[in-house]
């Protein structure tokens, strides 16, 4: 059992570096700092992320507070606000998510753009990475979800059935049984297991336009048959560095979906979270179009640093904190 | 019957699968940002010593297995089982031709070996990396002769067959490498 910090005093530095260049390029652009609570009463309700959930010792007040596992619902409130454009640099956490790409505490840039098409914040979140990683190449490849799997499967996967989906992952992945993983969770695993790994190392790769389940707070758009979520995911290689939206902004459909996010949790009998309703009224009031972005820092100190795992830029990775 | 989870999942954990025990060689978590995590493993086979892939949902769990792994005096073979003692509690435990079949070699009696114990029958036998054994036949040695990668057949007390530079003599203990069989030097006088 060590006592000393994980990194080398050089990624620390580079930590320090890269934290101060991304304040300039805000400032630069006249988007505001701000901050948000850590912990907060109400929590993500997403399925696929998991909160932890803190006491107090105060009897009076007996319900858990939740520490925020992205800044999201509270920077939404201050655009319904009329903030206009916000970043925040600021810890997160999420339950159980260990790995040589995950730390459960990490360090999260998320920002909004108000008036942005999504379109129009990809090119700036490519600026911006490309000016933190000088080392990448600028050839960056922006294709569509749908592209992806006609391209590699021959499916449309805003048109596939569990059926084609499970044969599918049973001709190309071995060892992984499909009679316990529904829709999201079979093109997720074609996705990570086969789409992923062909990515180039040496330069971004922008996914965009997800099939309208994996939507989360993103808008929906209709295509001719069916409809997909404007959001875009971004990687180097198979790190993925970054998820944005064309931020959803009605209410209705924002209430809808914590309210199915809730549902999918008690199916899979996993904790029901408390809705953000703070988040909901502020949606009432209404929210500016805007696009939004959140960026896993940690993940480009580990190019900056040419590291393998993420516990090599934390000082002190989970196993030692 | 305990279990694991998989967010419990690390290199060396051991569980059942299918009948037989395995034993994690790695383990990565995948997950996209907003959707399904897996955990994708590399696992041995502790029977037959082969590695597969597989993957796991997160939240899925596996049976966990009770084995262990135990430092161990060889004894003697008795033409059925091969024994063991464990050198602080003098407790002996028999492995059988499956258990010894790739290490039945690199025997020697009073060396230490690790013992892989499942449900308290030993499963498999791992040797030292390097062990010191006495040549029982070969040629006569060559004298003078130290030519670089010439080399003769050998038979050492374990009826291990390895290959010797031309000078080793017959009776003389030579150091081996017993996860290549390939040898390394004369042994030290002791």
């Amino acid at each position: 059992m060590s006592w000393k910090p994980a990194t080398a005093h050089k990624t620390r530095q580079l930590r320090a570096q890269m934290l101060h260049d991304i304040r300039a390029f805000f400032l630069q652009k006249n988007v505001l700092e701000v901050e948000t609570p850590a912990l907060s009463q109400a929590g993500n309700t997403d399925p696929f992320i998991e909160s932890f959930q803190l006491n107090q010792e105060i009897k009076q007040d007996n319900s858990p507070r939740y520490l925020h596992t992205s800044p999201e619902y509270a920077m939404k409130r201050l655009l319904a606000d009329n903030s206009g454009d916000i970043y925040q640099i600021c810890k997160v956490w999420r339950a159980s998510e260990t790995g040589r790409n995950h730390n459960p505490e990490f360090t999260m840039l998320e920002w909004y753009r108000v008036g942005f098409h999504y379109h129009q914040l990809i090119q700036e979140v490519t600026e911006l990475l490309l000016s933190l990683l000088p080392s990448v190449e600028k050839n960056t490849v922006i294709i569509a979800y749908k592209t992806l799997f006609i391209d590699t499967f021959g499916i449309n996967p805003h048109q596939t059935n569990q059926r084609e989906l499970a044969n599918c992952v049973q001709k190309n992945i071995s060892g992984l049984a499909t009679n316990n993983l529904d829709q999201q969770a079979l093109l997720d695993a074609l996705l990570t297991h086969c789409i992923e790994p062909e990515f180039d190392k040496k330069s971004l790769t922008f996914i965009i336009d997800y099939p309208a389940e994996q939507s989360a707070l993103a808008q929906l758009r209709t295509e001719k048959n069916y409809q997909v979520a404007e959001r875009f995911e971004v990687y180097l290689g198979t790190s993925e560095l970054a998820n944005g939206y064309q931020e959803e902004i009605s209410y209705q459909r924002n209430l809808e979906i914590l309210d199915t996010e809730n549902a999918h949790r008690k199916t899979n009998q996993q904790t029901i979270i408390t809705q953000d309703k703070h988040f909901l009224h502020a949606m009432k009031a209404g929210m500016p179009v805007t696009s939004g972005v959140a960026i896993g820092l940690d993940r480009i100190l580990m190019t900056l640093a040419n590291v393998k795992s993420i516990q090599e830029v934390i000082n002190f990775p989970w196993e030692s904190a | 019957m305990a279990t694991y989870n998989t967010s419990e999942f690390k290199s060396g954990l051991k569980f059942i699968m299918d009948g037989d025990p395995y034993t994690i060689v790695e383990n990565e978590f995948v997950k996209p940002g907003k959707g399904q995590a897996f955990s994708r493993v590399r696992i041995r086979n502790l029977k037959t010593n082969r590695v597969i892939e597989k993957t796991f949902k997160s939240g899925e769990k596996v049976e966990a297995a009770d084995v262990m792994e135990i430092d161990m005096e060889y004894l003697y073979e008795d033409g059925e089982f091969w024994h063991f003692m464990e050198p602080t509690s003098f407790e002996q435990h028999a492995a059988g031709e499956a258990a010894v079949t790739d290490v039945k070699f690199w025997l020697k009696a009073q060396e230490q070996y690790i013992v892989t114990l499942w449900n308290g029958a030993p499963l498999s036998i791992t040797p030292p990396n390097f062990i010191e054994l006495k040549i029982t036949e070969c040629d006569p040695g060559v004298q003078g002769n130290t030519a670089q990668g010439a080399t003769k057949p050998a038979i050492v007390e374990t009826g291990a067959q390895i290959k010797v530079p031309l000078f080793v003599e017959e009776g003389e203990v030579v150091k081996i490498d017993t996860r290549t069989g390939e040898y390394l030097s004369r042994a030290k006088e002791a």
